[in-house]
């Protein structure tokens, strides 16, 4: 039997809100002061302040064993962070249990203890000696840090001076060289190019084949897809799915798929949504030609957005804006911007408007969506965005895809465009191999 | 083998803990790299992109202390006990600077340092902790100085000298108690910190650093004495220049003192530090 590496049973975690008002959880003691008589009348009355308790984590439980990669998957607010914030020991739980067999590394944030002012010699140590390790350790894996990071030259140079991908290379090199039997990482990959992303999956996989036991939290399915074997489903606060990766994110996206947008989550979650609140997407839907609602297409098929938008204060112009973002590396593949009008809205109108991608040629893949919804000249208060809150766009091979020179065993890149091959010179006794290299100058036409 | 012995023992439980607990020093212990090398990113920090750099160091108490000569010496002329005044006023300054300066860097310490607080696990007691040490080391130039003073004053050492560490070590634990519950405290109500300057500034007038202990009226002295400084300064003015006020009874005093606060502080630290990650 594999020993254990992390028993948890019914973690639960609560935080106190003050519904009042939206206030900071610290106050200034002459708040206090004042504010004292004022509750100690109310509470007097049976009038006191009503303080809600939100569930951040309710009831976990799970087992994992030593050398297993999890991925812990679910929407923003769904309880991942709380859940690798307990296990870390950063804060504790309200309720439950859990049990940790050995050291345990966590990686919650890139550049944990850096600070701008010191060099990166000092700030390797210090990073070091936060994450966990020893003085001699550090020393003993110095040089091995310098070269993953690549920044030789400027080790005596404060990390200030430092470009954003050398200070995230610097960074993200200390955690990986720490030794731990159990690795928690909370969407680090968030941050860097799309090179150090691809780097830090590299390290994380050999960390996972060294037989130890990760815990890798993210929303980036597809990262999750490639690392994990097992995939845990948080929902508010709940273990919704527990089980091999695919199958897990199977349901996920099944129950993204059967999430609708509406407007109150806008208004409530202020950390989904940005802008001033004077428009906001009411219903997105992704439909393909024949009208139904999917989110699954093949390569070539026509996808059209749905969208609509209420005006809540008079709109200078309305601009919709349909991107695509690479699943892996979250930059944006591709953006379609449309001026819807230019004439002023007023506030309370509703509209609706549906943007097509005719003959969609990204190759097979996951493509979270970004939508943006603003003023006709882009004011950069009045507008609204989802950001991968509605599923993914996924595209699959299908029919078109063996016109299209894509080979499922080599699925690399984002595009197909159009290609041809000719041979200009060969060898002796070599033949070109006639019809392999498919010579084309046109697409075919999708017939449906 | 027996199956029981198979069953590994868990090396962490998670779990609500409420109430009071242990200090858990011997976790502290396997962090004390962590330690040093915060007191050493806190001097580092303090001296990076400053002209004179580690100068201030010795410059700050020094001018503080021609400033004393000055208005308090030769102007107010305020006793000094027979001590060549800048003398006198150094060796109060010393002790009261690092008093001063524990206070002031743990009182904020942890929110300075919230981001690590929100995103990794150690002892939290290990960054109001770094001040003491980090303080430490501004102390010990000041000392010194001090010991170059003392030869141009042609002060001769007796072997009251070896009694020094003991009233250094006395500060440093009064202060770091303290400071424990100030850096806690400021955690949830953020005037602590504001009201502190005022504080020290009411503090310094009330112990004996620009005058001396005999200029406080004989009838009072039992209520003047119940101010720990008193004792840190005075003694430490005995050890390094003979003569001096201080008492065993005052010595006394501030030792329950600074004991009482450093484990009251170490204790209520521990107990509020659970919800610092919730708060900060």
């Amino acid at each position: 039997m594999t020993p254990p590496a992390i028993k948890v049973e019914g973690l639960a975690k609560s935080y106190q809100i003050a519904r009042a008002l939206g206030r900071q959880p610290y106050r200034t003691l002459q708040e206090e002061v004042i504010a004292l008589p004022k509750n100690l009348w109310k509470r007097a009355l049976g009038r006191a302040d009503k303080m809600e308790t939100f569930w951040a984590l309710e009831d976990v439980s799970f087992n994992v064993t030593q050398g297993e990669v999890v991925g812990i998957i679910g929407r923003n607010g769904a309880g991942k962070s709380t859940l690798l914030k307990i296990l870390s020991r950063i804060t504790e739980p309200t309720k439950g249990r859990a049990e940790i067999y050995g050291r345990v590394g966590a990686l919650l944030e890139v550049g944990t203890g850096f600070h701008p002012e010191l060099t990166g010699r000092e700030n390797i140590f210090l990073s070091g000696a936060i994450l966990g390790m020893r003085k001699s350790e550090i020393a003993r894996q110095f040089d091995a840090i310098v070269d993953f990071a690549e920044v030789e030259q400027f080790i005596e140079t404060p990390t200030k001076r430092y470009s954003s991908g050398m200070y995230t290379r610097l960074a993200f090199a200390v955690a990986a060289h720490l030794e731990p039997e159990i690795l928690l990482v909370d969407e680090v990959l968030a941050v860097g190019d799309a090179a150090f992303q691809k780097k830090c999956l590299g390290k994380m996989e050999d960390v996972a084949g060294e037989g130890r036991t990760v815990f890798f939290v993210s929303h980036n399915t597809q990262a999750v897809r490639q690392l994990c074997t097992r995939g845990i489903l948080l929902e508010h606060g709940r273990v919704a799915a527990d089980g091999p990766t695919e199958s897990t994110l199977a349901i996920y996206n099944q129950r993204l798929r059967d999430m609708r947008v509406d407007a109150e989550t806008g208004v409530n979650n202020p950390e989904n949504r940005r802008g001033s609140g004077a428009v906001r997407f009411t219903a997105v839907s992704v439909e393909g030609v024949e009208g139904t609602e999917r989110y699954s297409f093949e390569m070539g098929e026509t996808v059209r957005f749905r969208l609509s938008c209420r005006v809540n204060t008079p709109m200078r112009g309305l601009a919709i804006v349909v991107a695509l973002r690479s699943g892996l590396s979250r930059e944006l593949v591709t953006s379609a911007r449309h001026v819807v009008t230019t004439d002023l809205i007023p506030a309370g109108e509703t509209l609706t408007v549906v943007l097509e991608f005719p003959d969609v040629y990204i190759r097979p893949g996951e493509y979270p969506l970004y939508l943006h919804a603003s003023e006709a000249d882009q004011s950069p208060v009045n507008y609204d965005v989802l950001d991968d809150l509605t599923p993914p766009l996924v595209i699959v091979g299908g029919t078109a895809a063996k016109h299209d020179n894509f080979d499922p065993t080599h699925p690399y890149g984002v595009f197909s465009l159009p290609s041809r091959m000719s041979v200009e010179e060969w060898p002796n006794g070599v033949n070109p191999q006639n019809g392999q290299g498919v010579t084309r100058h046109e697409r075919p036409r999708i017939v449906r | 083998m027996t199956a029981v012995a198979d069953t590994p023992r868990p090396t962490v439980v998670v779990e609500p803990t409420t109430g009071w607990s242990a200090l858990n020093l011997r976790e502290l212990w396997t962090y004390r790299d962590l330690l040093m090398i915060l007191a050493g990113r806190d001097i580092r920090l303090r001296y990076k992109q400053t002209a004179l750099g580690v100068t201030w160091v010795v410059l700050q108490p020094l001018l503080a202390a021609l400033i004393f000569t000055v208005m308090f010496g030769r102007f107010a002329r305020l006793p000094s006990d027979d001590h060549p005044y800048l003398l006198f006023a150094f060796s109060g300054l010393v002790v009261w600077n690092y008093f001063a300066a524990v206070l002031q860097r743990a009182g904020n310490s942890l929110i300075t340092d919230q981001r690590l607080i929100t995103k990794v696990y150690f002892p939290r007691l290990a960054i109001p902790l770094a001040s003491t040490f980090s303080a430490l080391v501004d102390m010990l130039v000041s000392l010194s100085v001090l010991a170059v003073l003392l030869v141009f004053y042609g002060v001769e050492p007796t072997w009251r000298l070896v009694t020094l560490p003991f009233f250094i070590v006395l500060t440093a634990i009064a202060a770091t108690g303290a400071s424990l519950w100030l850096s806690a405290l400021n955690v949830k109500y953020r005037d602590f910190v504001y009201a502190l300057p005022f504080l020290l500034q009411v503090w310094m007038f009330a112990s004996p650093v620009a005058y001396a202990t005999s200029i406080v009226p004989e009838n009072l002295r039992v209520w003047y004495s119940l101010n720990p400084a008193v004792a840190f300064i005075e003694g430490a003015r005995w050890a390094v220049l003979g003569s001096s006020s201080i008492t065993p009874v005052m010595v006394g005093v501030a030792t329950a003192f600074s004991l009482a606060v450093f484990a009251g502080g170490a204790f209520f630290f521990r107990r509020v530090e659970r919800g610092f990650a919730d708060v900060v």
